[in-house]
């Protein structure tokens, strides 16, 4: 029984200890990648992984561990809560700042999603490293219900109300979907941006404008929302999103909309892009919802692991490491100069349509994910959506609420 | 001095848990009644700022929501399981083969996390897989049983599962307590012509007391606390239909950034608790010190 | 089962004819057996699934039994599959858990006995409040009070250590110990102990020769609870001890509860139900001492 006496060694040379919620499947094996290259580089890499509820279980932990005084080397923790966290002043001195300034980061990434990594609201130094980029905005179809059923993907949402309209006449279910208060979000924000528009997401869900909120094109977007959830399944409530997916794979149901992650259930399956499935993007004006993750490196004064830090943050964005775990998890690379090749269609797709959405101004954060918003005012907005969804309320009542929910928590 | 310690030696072996219960519950309990008055967001912060949090507090539609679940969560989950472990206790006591095999099928629930068990019921209870899609499949074309989906439904759900889960115990306690009542005192009543009937209800029954006061803070324990059973099969929804206050506290405080109001739900709970069920607890040890 | 239960129910009903007593009696095991099936319903549903490829789960039939049994989940929910990453398996965390939950479990039912002992056959000014003092630590949800006890952890210096584990959940389970046992003991008459104490008994003989020996059902079920409280207790684990530490409901979680990545439920149900093995053996263990009589000479002399 060695395993359970593990004795804490002193050991000079880079030490991290990393808490996260990868440990099964694609993004497990990612992360084994960027473990086996901290061993390969001398440091003693100490896992401490808590998963459930997306993260909920690890924000609990994390917060233990600082309230305790002894706040992990580094965690994921992404969006407008890295500054948060920078606010209650366990970050400085931001030890990985010379790291990303050796390597110039402000080169390889987006200057947008650059900002989000930086401290000290958003424009001093780098205090956190992102290793992906997340589409949300996707429609997955499953290719053979679709052409036997003479749909094509829909280019506007009028058109995708029509083809599940004709699905459901086909005794198929249209749209396979998890009723969980993070999916339905998942779903409204992909439905905000087409029916909406760009500068009405921006407006609405990253400034907050409650006129904005209150307005007759929040209105129609719940409008939107009330359709879907008319061709949803009885037994969506509570589903799980790969469940979902599996109905699509399945051909039980025609698409899906969720995040790029949902490729690995297809992948899994065997099915192939382009083949078995389509991925394409929810209608909209060039739109891209983008979620990314990061790890978050917090202050320590032990020098083994402020050496941890830099390795950690160091090989997090190496070229290696960025095209690896995103071949695994589903996303594309934060980091711009990582050749796309070996990436599938969907993957390609996506790292067109990122620069061509940042182009016309559709590049936007994600709330439900948690990258326009902190949390606080992630889980209001989530709150209304979801029972909106799951009940009869109007979509002028719902408007309403969306506004009041934002004002309360203001 | 060794008489002063013999005298005093059942509160000398006493003071440990006090010391431990104070700092661990009493102790906690101040330190979440100070943050409650603070505004505090991501991590705790000391400095006062009133009574801001309760005000939000009352004013938040899922809280309501929560409370009023609780109520009728905790009403169901106490008197269902309460009945089924009577019941299942007396039965057991009966001279029962099997009784070892019975007992435990009817207390394997609790060994099971319920990360996992919940995953099992959602299937059930789903009308696309479970309950509903068997009599359907059996040609019970009409056949509904959608309450897990269904917003007015669903916390009705949970109480099935949450009975399943508990109800073993009770009648653990039960027949726990019967086990402890000499059989001279049924004797004697089945000499006097008592059926059998009676002698439960009229005798032992009765004498049950303590235990039906064990099983009622067990039960609401549970049910004060419920948060995987409700994650696991409805993560709050249909909606919010089925947020409880364990659920609200814990998302409130971990998932939301806002320690200072669920330090103020946290109040409000052992309010209710100290409102409700202390006067309840202190009758009954009155009630029991009279007889 | 050689035990004398409370009734001798044929005796009872020795008036009624013979063609009643059996209807009863089968009416008797038709509840019995209607509730083991609601019991073991979502259990037959875990093992099915347990035992199906991921392929045939996907398919959607959950009460089918499986093509055939596919041990495959089971050997990789307990020992993983010895390649690629992510492999977390149960076995290494098992050790931990025993560790945590036998000196846990120990301490909170010892010191349990002897605080319901005291409250109830020691009795002073006021003790009825000091047992409601103590029972309303049952009521607490953990949630609210995991920060101040990181701290508390802290400074004690335990933090993310088993023993760290083991005060926290012997802390928690007084109230619960201390209710069963003082519950118990109350129903015990009180001329035992009086009894007792003429004959010369000090203030632990009494508890160690005449109340101990007959409280065998009590400790029974508080073991029971005691030990599945903090055998399935995740939260307290997860906050509280990280990596390699963790107990196994940890690590559990972490095989099953993956953010955005491939389900395998096939190996989720197979570690759900190993995980509760150990449970499953301390109440078929135990049970065997859920009889009366085993050594209650004691309260007949």
């Amino acid at each position: 029984m060695v395993f359970a006496l593990t004795p804490i060694v002193s050991f000079a040379g880079p030490k991290i200890e990393v808490l996260h919620w990868w440990t099964s499947g694609g993004e497990a094996a990612a992360l084994k990648v960027l473990k086996d290259d901290f061993a390969a580089n001398g440091g003693e890499w100490m896992d401490m992984p808590v998963t459930g509820g997306g993260g909920d279980a690890a924000n609990v932990t994390l917060k233990a561990r600082i309230v305790g005084g002894d706040p992990p080397s580094a965690s994921q923790i992404k969006g407008p809560t890295i500054q948060e966290y920078d606010q209650e002043g366990v970050v400085a001195p931001y030890n990985i700042d010379s790291v990303a300034q050796a390597e110039g980061w402000d080169n390889l990434l987006d200057p947008m999603i650059a900002a989000v990594h930086k401290c000290q609201n958003n424009s001093g130094p780098y205090c956190a490293a992102p290793v992906n980029i997340h589409r949300i905005d996707w429609l997955w179809a499953n290719k053979s219900v679709f052409d036997s059923n003479g749909i094509s993907i829909p280019t506007t949402w009028d058109e995708l109300n029509a083809a599940a309209d004709t699905l459901k006449t086909a005794g198929i279910i249209p749209f396979a979907h998890g009723g969980q208060p993070w999916q339905d979000a998942t779903v409204f924000e992909a439905v905000a941006l087409g029916v909406g528009g760009n500068s009405y997401y921006k407006k609405c869900y990253v400034k907050l404008d409650e006129n904005c909120l209150r307005s007759d094109t929040t209105i129609k977007v719940f409008d939107q929302m009330r359709k879907l959830q008319g061709y949803t399944d009885e037994g969506s409530p509570g589903r799980d999103w790969n469940v979902a997916t599996g109905m699509v794979i399945e051909g039980k149901a025609g698409f899906q909309i969720m995040g790029d992650w949902a490729k690995g259930e297809f992948t899994a399956a065997n099915k192939t892009p382009g083949v078995d499935y389509y991925c394409s993007s929810t209608p909209s004006d060039n739109g891209y919802l983008y979620n990314v993750d990061s790890f978050i490196f917090y202050k320590t004064d032990d020098p083994d692991k402020v050496a941890g830090q830099k390795l950690l943050a160091k090989l997090m964005m190496g070229k290696n490491f960025q095209k690896v775990f995103n071949l695994y998890k589903g996303s594309i690379p934060a980091r711009l100069d990582v050749p796309m090749d070996e990436f599938d269609q969907c993957a390609k797709t996506s790292n067109a349509d990122i620069k061509t959405a940042g182009a016309k101004g559709g590049l936007v954060p994600s709330f439900a994910h948690g990258m326009a918003q902190g949390n606080t005012m992630k889980a209001a907005l989530q709150d209304v959506i979801t029972e909106h969804f799951n009940s009869d309320m109007s979509s002028k009542d719902a408007a309403n609420a969306l506004a009041d929910s934002v004002l309360q928590n203001m | 001095m060794f008489k002063w310690l013999d005298k005093n030696l059942p509160k000398i072996v006493l003071a440990p848990s006090l010391g431990l219960i104070s700092w661990f519950v009493y102790g906690f309990i101040l330190w979440t009644f100070y943050i409650s008055f603070t505004n505090s967001k991501i991590l705790p912060k000391y400095e006062l700022w009133g009574v801001g949090q309760y005000v939000k507090l009352w004013k938040t539609h899922k809280w309501l929501i929560a409370v009023d679940n609780l109520l009728i969560f905790t009403v169901l989950f106490l008197v269902i399981c309460i009945v089924i472990g009577v019941i299942l206790a007396i039965f057991l006591d009966q001279k029962i083969r099997a009784e070892g095999v019975l007992r435990t099928i009817y207390l394997y629930p609790m060994a099971l996390s319920f990360i996992v068990t919940g995953t099992a019921w959602k299937w059930i209870l789903n009308p696309t897989l479970g309950i509903q899609k068997l009599f359907i499949d059996m040609g019970f074309e009409n056949f509904t049983f959608d309450w897990l989906v269904n917003r007015e439904m669903a916390i009705y759900t949970i109480v099935i599962a949450g009975v399943w889960q508990s109800s073993g115990f009770v009648m653990a306690l039960f027949l726990a307590g019967l086990r402890s009542i000499e059989d001279e005192i049924v004797k004697a009543a089945k000499i006097d012509g008592a059926g059998l009937f009676t002698v439960y209800w009229k005798i032992l029954i009765p004498m049950m007391r303590p235990v039906f006061f064990t099983s009622f803070v067990i039960l609401v324990h549970i049910s004060i606390k419920s948060y995987d059973l409700i994650v696991a099969l409805t993560q709050g929804g249909p909606g919010i239909s089925t947020t409880m206050p364990a659920l609200f506290m814990t998302q409130t405080a971990f998932h939301k950034s806002q320690v200072g109001l669920s330090a103020a739900s946290a109040m409000m709970m052992f309010m209710a608790v100290a409102a409700v069920i202390i006067p309840y607890l202190y009758s009954e040890l009155r009630r029991e010190n009279v007889s | 089962m050689s035990a004398n239960t409370t009734i001798a129910s044929y005796k009872q009903l020795e008036g009624r004819s013979k063609i009643t007593n059996l209807l009863l009696r089968w009416f008797l095991y038709f509840i019995l057996i209607l509730f083991a099936s609601y019991f073991i319903f979502p259990l037959y549903v875990m093992l099915v699934t347990a035992f199906k490829t991921m392929p045939e789960i996907r398919q959607g039939n959950l009460l089918t039994l499986p093509n055939q049994l596919n041990f495959e989940s089971w050997i990789v929910a307990w020992g993983g599959r010895g390649y690629g990453a992510g492999d977390t398996y149960l076995r290494p965390y098992f050790w931990n858990s025993i560790k945590m939950v036998v000196p846990a479990v120990f301490f909170s039912t010892f010191i349990g006995a002897m605080t319901g002992y005291v409250l109830t056959k020691w009795r002073f000014k006021g003790d009825r409040w000091v047992f409601l003092f103590l029972l309303f630590g049952c009521f607490i949800p953990y949630q609210a009070i995991l920060l101040p006890m990181a701290r508390t952890l802290a400074v004690l210096g335990i933090s993310n250590s088993i023993l760290g584990l083991v005060v926290v959940h012997s802390v928690y389970g007084i109230p619960f110990t201390t209710l069963f046992f003082r519950n118990y003991y109350v129903s015990i008459p009180d001329e035992l102990i009086k009894a007792a104490r003429i004959d010369g008994a000090g203030f632990f003989k009494i508890f160690f020769k005449i109340l101990l020996p007959i409280s065998a059902p009590i400790i029974v079920v508080t073991v029971i609870w005691q030990f599945t409280q903090i055998w399935n207790d995740f939260l307290f684990g997860a906050t509280f001890s990280f990596g390699k530490a963790a107990p196994i409901q940890v690590a559990l979680n972490n095989m099953v509860l993956s953010s955005t990545s491939v389900k395998e439920y096939n190996v989720d149900m197979a570690s759900a139900i190993i995980a509760g093995v150990p449970t499953l053996i301390v109440y078929v263990l135990a049970g065997k001492y859920f009889i009366k009589g085993l050594t209650s000479g004691a309260v007949k002399g």
